[in-house]
């Protein structure tokens, strides 16, 4: 059969997806709130550390929810989480090659003035503005 | 008149059908868009100490509201999902229906709440905080809008009963629309 033939015959998309088991979206989503709810409150605590867990880690845990869940990531060929976790690796070496020079404004053999300028400047009107308002 | 459908539409060559497999491609390379942005904000946020007394104008209540107006949107798209693959073509319109009204909630609240900020004198070139907040939340709300705006010529074919596969296509893009805007979230408006 040649190709043009099959593909007229295959079955359509969805056919092809095959029906699965569906979780209790609505439970999925209550967790889902559930979190964002801890996001909100956690950083009224005021500990850094707690901040950084409950916003970031938690929004690393939503994630997670969604794509398994909501986007059955789980239930997809693995290489398409292969293929998505690959483009995340891109984006770390990307971070990992420009971050030195980003966050940090002076080295051995270097000096960022203007970004030192920037600081500064920045640090000494942030006082300011909040009186104004 | 009617047309034959492209071989593209009726062919899984990759064990995948074809269409679902090209909305899988357009996520990988908005991850690479949006991470590039994000790790740069990050980056930057980190460098610069001085972005904590913009951060603190940023409207938390408002950055929440949304996430739960998106969240919410997310599971009524999974449920047309559930109901594009039970042949309910009717429920799945209805449900992508709501889910656009997610959509536009969403919009509404950014809309009031960019025009505050800017009225507030905050704007696209008042600071790189300001530049990246802008940059950031406005390329994700042109994402929404695309979103709804596909959603409702899927629910439009979806109501009479036809193409019912692409209800799962484009509730992928909607939740990872969702998904970006779960990182968004913390970066722009809870880490002050």
């Amino acid at each position: 059969m040649s190709d043009t033939a099959q593909a007229q015959t295959a079955p359509a998309p969805a056919a092809a997806g095959g029906e699965h088991h569906h979780p209790n979206y609505v439970k999925i989503w209550a967790i889902l709130v559930g979190l964002l709810a801890v996001s909100v409150v956690g950083p009224m605590v005021g500990v850094r550390w707690l901040t950084l867990v409950t916003a970031f880690g938690i929004a690393i845990v939503k994630a997670y929810l969604v794509a398994r869940n909501f986007m059955h990531i789980n239930l997809e060929k693995r290489w398409v989480a292969y293929l998505l976790l690959g483009m995340l690796a891109f984006m770390a070496i990307f971070m990992g090659g420009v971050s030195p020079d980003v966050m940090k404004h002076d080295g051995a053999n270097w000096n960022n003035d203007a970004a030192k300028a920037w600081v500064e400047k920045g640090l000494k009107e942030a006082p300011k503005e909040e009186e104004h308002r | 008149m009617s047309f034959p459908k492209p071989a593209a539409t009726l062919r899984s060559a990759t064990g995948i059908p074809t269409g679902r497999l090209g909305v899988w491609w357009v996520i990988a390379s908005e991850i690479v868009i949006f991470g590039g942005l994000l790790g740069s904000y990050i980056m930057h946020r980190l460098g610069h100490p001085e972005w904590a007394h913009q951060s603190i104008n940023t409207n938390t209540w408002a950055g929440a509201f949304n996430t739960l107006v998106l969240l919410t949107s997310s599971l009524f798209a999974v449920l047309a999902h559930q109901a594009a693959e039970q042949k309910n073509g009717p429920k799945a319109a209805r449900l992508l229906m709501v889910t656009c009204l997610g959509g536009l909630i969403f919009l509404i609240v950014k809309s009031f709440e960019w025009t505050h900020e800017i009225r507030e004198g905050f704007t696209l070139t008042s600071n790189t905080f300001w530049s990246f907040y802008y940059t950031a939340a406005g390329l994700h709300g042109l994402h929404v809008i695309a979103g709804v705006v596909i959603m409702l010529i899927v629910a439009a074919d979806a109501r009479k009963g036809l193409e019912l596969q692409r209800v799962e296509n484009i509730g992928i893009y909607w939740h990872f629309v969702d998904l970006v805007w779960i990182f968004l979230f913390p970066l722009l408006y809870i880490a002050k």
